[in-house]
C-alpha cells in the first residue's frame, strides 16, 4: 500500500455525530493508515456550495477521493469493519 | 439560511393563499393554484407526466410569475432533463444563466455508499437551502425523493429526515412539489402522502380500447375547495393543458341576439332570425344529406359577417371541404386567407375522447372564435360509447356557452330507428335541432329538412325540401297531396300540373263570361223589340180612342143641327153650328 489516502469528511457544524465521526476516523487512520493519509474536514455550514460537487446528502459523510474508485461512507463511522471495507483497506467480506 | 429572502405573503388571508402554477387549466381546478409555502405531492405511475408537470411548474413560475425555482432531480441528470423538455420549448440553460432556475442533480449510488452508524440528511438540506438562497427561489421541486430509499438503507432515518425536510421547506417559505411513484396499495411507494398532507394530486395514464388518456385528480387539498373529478390532461408541444371539466352551476349568460344560419329560407323557418348566439345546434341526417354543406354554409356566413369561425373536421381534410364547398358557390379559401376561418382536422382515433376535448378546448382558447363547428360528432363514437361522447359534449357545450360561442354539430344517423336513439344522447343538450331526412319516391332520393326543435323561438313546423344548387343551399316548399309528400321531380311535375290546371280553368271562366254577355245582349234586344211592339199597340189603342171621341162629337153636333133645322130657325142657327165647329 504505497498510496496516500486523501480523505474528506463533510460535517455540518459541530454536532455530536460530526465530532464522533471525526474521532472515529482519526483513530481508524492512525491504526491502519499511519503516515499515508490526509484528512480534510469540510463544514457545509460555512461552505454550502461544496455539497453539490461531491454529491453530499447525508451528514457526516466521509469521501475517499484518492485512491480511485471514489467511495463514500456515511454515518458516524462507529463500525470499524465497515469503514475499512469502505476505504478498500479490507476486501468486502464474503458472506 | 440567514439569507432567507422570502418576503412575507402580504395577501389578506381569507383561507389559504395559493400560488398559480401557470399550467393551463390546473389553476381553475384548484381555484387559484397550489397552496403557497407548502409542499404538494404529485404521484402517479411511471410515464404519467410527473416530471414534466413539475418542471412546467418551475418554468412557468420563472417566466410568468417571476418566481425563481429550484429543481432537485433525483432521477434524471440535468442534461437529460434539459434535452427532454427542450421539445416543449423550455430553454432551461438560458433560464439557469438568468438565475431564474437552478437544477441540482442528486446522484445516489448504493454501490458507492457505505453506511456506518448514525447520520442525517443535513447535507441535502444545506444543498437545497443553498440552492434556494442563491437565486431567491420561491418554488422547489423534488423529483422524486423516493429515490433516496433505493440509495440508503436506513428507512427509519430517512423517514424522520423526510418529515424534517418538509418542515424545512415550509420554514423556507417555498411552494414545493414532491413527486412520488405510485405504490401498490398506497398513493406512493414509500407512503409519502403521510408527510405531505396539504395537497395531493394524482396523475393517471389509462389505456382504453388502445387509446390512452391522461387524467389528473386532486386527491386532497386541505383548506380549499377544489374540483373532485378526474380531469383529462394533454401533453403536447406547449406543455400540459388540463381541462376543467364541468362548471357546477347552470348560470351562464344568455344572449337574445341571433345569427343567421347562412340559408335565408332556413332563417325564415326559424322566425326570420336564425339561431341564438351562443346556442348549440345539431344538424343530423343520414349519409349524403348535406350536413357538411349546412355547416359550411353557417361557417361561410359567419366569416362574411367578419366573425371568426373554427371548423373541426373529423372526417374530411380541410382541402377536401374547401374544394367541395366551392362547387356549391362558397369560397372558404378566401376566409381562410383573411384569417376569419380556421380548420382543425384530426382523425378521431388520434387520441381518446378526453384528449380530443382538451385539444378542442385549446384550439378554441387560442383562436377565440365566434362560431365553432364540429363535423361530425358521430365519428367520435368510434372511440367511445354514446354516454361517453355525451359527457364530452356536455362539457364542450358548457364551455362554449360560457364563452358565448355558437356551436353547430353535425351527426350522422345510420337508419331511422337508430337515428332517434343515437341523437337522443345529444338532442337533449342542444338548443336547436335540424333534421334532414331522405324522402325516397318515384325512383329518386330527395332531402327533406325540418326543425325538430328550437328552444325559445317560434319556428316553422313544416317539412321543407332541402336543395343544393350551384349557387348554394335553399329550401323549397314540399307538396302535401293525397299521395303523400311530393319532392324532387314529382314536385316539379305536380307544380306543372297545377299551373296547367289553372290556365285551363281561367280559360273556362272567361268563356262563360263571354256567353253571359252575349245572352244578356240577346235578351236586351228582345226586350227592346217587345217594348216597341207594346208602344205600337198602345198607339193603335190611342188612335181608336181619339177617333171615337171625334165621332161622338161630330155625331152630337150633327144631332143638334138637325134639331135646330127641325125647329126652323135656319139662318143664324146654322151659323151657330159653324161657329161651334170652328171652336
Amino acid at each position: 500500500m504505497g498510496k496516500t489516502y486523501e480523505l474528506r469528511l463533510y460535517v455540518a457544524g459541530k454536532t455530536t455525530k460530526s465530532v464522533v465521526a471525526l474521532e472515529n476516523l482519526k483513530k481508524i487512520c492512525e491504526d491502519h493508515l499511519a503516515g499515508k493519509y490526509s484528512i480534510e474536514v469540510v463544514d457545509l455550514l460555512e461552505k454550502p456550495q461544496l455539497a453539490e460537487g461531491d454529491q453530499i446528502l447525508a451528514i457526516p459523510t466521509l469521501v475517499k477521493k484518492v485512491p480511485e474508485p471514489v467511495r463514500k461512507i456515511i454515518g458516524d463511522l462507529s463500525n470499524v469493519e465497515k469503514v475499512l471495507v469502505g476505504l478498500d483497506i479490507r476486501p468486502k467480506p464474503v458472506v | 439560511m440567514a439569507k432567507n429572502t422570502s418576503k412575507p405573503k402580504s395577501e389578506p388571508m381569507t383561507g389559504i393563499s395559493k400560488t398559480r402554477t401557470g399550467i393551463s387549466g390546473l389553476d381553475e381546478i384548484t381555484l387559484g393554484g397550489l397552496p403557497s409555502n407548502r409542499p404538494t405531492l404529485i404521484c402517479g405511475e411511471a410515464g404519467s407526466g410527473k416530471t414534466l408537470f413539475s418542471i412546467e411548474f418551475i418554468v412557468r413560475g420563472a417566466l410568468d410569475y417571476n418566481e425563481p425555482g429550484v429543481f432537485m432531480a433525483f432521477e434524471e441528470k440535468a442534461e437529460e432533463l434539459k434535452v427532454n423538455v427542450a421539445s416543449l420549448g423550455f430553454d432551461l440553460d438560458q433560464l439557469e444563466k438568468d438565475k431564474k432556475i437552478r437544477i441540482d442533480y442528486v446522484h445516489i449510488d448504493r454501490s458507492e455508499i457505505e453506511e456506518t452508524g448514525e447520520y442525517d440528511l443535513e447535507g441535502l438540506f444545506i444543498r437545497l437551502g443553498y440552492a434556494i438562497d442563491s437565486i431567491g427561489a420561491k418554488r422547489v421541486v423534488l423529483d422524486t425523493i423516493e429515490n433516496l430509499f433505493s440509495g440508503l438503507n436506513n428507512d427509519g432515518i430517512l423517514r424522520s429526515e423526510i418529515r424534517r425536510l418538509f418542515q424545512f421547506l415550509k420554514s423556507k417559505g417555498v411552494t414545493a412539489i414532491i413527486t412520488g411513484e405510485r405504490g401498490e396499495k398506497s398513493l406512493t411507494r414509500q407512503g409519502l402522502e403521510e408527510y405531505v398532507s396539504d395537497c395531493v394530486i394524482l396523475l393517471d395514464h389509462r389505456i382504453i380500447n388502445q387509446i390512452s388518456t391522461r387524467r389528473l385528480r386532486i386527491v386532497k387539498y386541505r383548506g380549499s375547495v377544489h374540483g373532485t373529478n378526474e380531469y383529462p390532461f394533454l401533453i403536447d408541444n406547449e406543455g400540459i393543458s388540463v381541462l376543467p371539466v364541468t362548471s357546477l352551476e347552470l348560470n351562464k349568460e344568455v344572449s337574445s341576439k341571433c345569427v343567421s344560419s347562412g340559408i335565408p329560407a332556413l332563417d325564415k323557418m326559424l322566425g326570420h332570425k336564425g339561431f341564438y348566439k351562443g346556442s348549440s345546434i345539431l344538424a343530423s341526417g343520414t349519409a349524403g344529406t348535406g350536413k357538411t354543406s349546412i355547416a359550411a354554409s353557417f361557417a361561410n356566413v359567419t366569416c362574411l359577417r367578419k366573425e371568426k369561425c373554427l371548423f373541426f373536421a373529423f372526417e374530411e381534410s380541410p382541402k377536401q371541404i374547401i374544394r367541395n364547398m366551392r362547387s356549391i358557390g362558397m369560397d372558404l379559401q378566401a376566409h381562410l386567407d383573411s384569417g376569419y376561418l380556421s380548420f382543425y382536422a384530426s382523425r378521431p382515433t388520434l387520441y381518446g375522447l378526453e384528449m380530443h376535448l382538451v385539444a378542442i378546448h385549446k384550439a378554441i382558447r387560442k383562436f377565440k372564435p365566434d362560431v365553432v363547428i364540429l363535423d361530425p360528432i358521430t365519428n367520435l363514437i368510434t372511440i367511445g360509447s354514446v354516454s361517453e361522447v355525451k359527457t364530452m359534449l356536455v362539457r364542450l357545450i358548457d364551455f362554449l356557452q360560457a364563452e358565448q360561442i355558437t356551436v353547430m354539430f353535425t351527426a350522422l344517423t345510420l337508419n331511422n330507428i337508430v337515428n332517434e336513439q343515437t341523437d337522443e344522447g345529444v338532442s337533449s343538450l342542444v338548443d336547436a335541432w335540424l333534421l334532414i331526412r331522405d324522402i325516397e319516391n318515384n325512383g329518386e332520393r330527395n332531402r327533406g329538412l325540418y326543425i325538430m326543435k328550437s328552444r325559445g323561438m317560434k319556428h316553422s313546423n313544416q317539412v321543407r325540401e332541402f336543395v343544393i344548387t350551384d349557387g348554394g343551399l335553399d329550401l323549397e316548399d314540399v307538396f302535401l297531396t293525397e299521395d303523400g309528400v311530393l319532392t324532387g321531380s314529382a314536385r316539379a311535375a305536380r307544380l306543372l300540373l297545377e299551373q296547367t290546371g289553372e290556365v285551363i280553368h281561367a280559360q273556362a271562366i272567361s268563356r262563360k263570361d263571354r256567353e253571359l254577355i252575349r245572352k244578356k245582349k240577346v235578351l236586351e234586344s228582345k226586350i227592346d223589340s217587345l217594348r216597341s211592339e207594346f208602344e205600337s199597340v198602345e198607339e193603335e189603342l190611342n188612335k181608336v180612342y181619339v177617333e171615337e171621341a171625334l165621332k161622338k162629337q161630330i155625331m152630337g153636333d150633327t144631332l143638334s143641327k138637325m134639331t135646330d133645322l127641325r125647329r126652323g130657325n135656319t139662318g143664324f142657327s146654322s151659323k151657330k153650328i159653324v161657329k161651334k165647329n170652328k171652336k
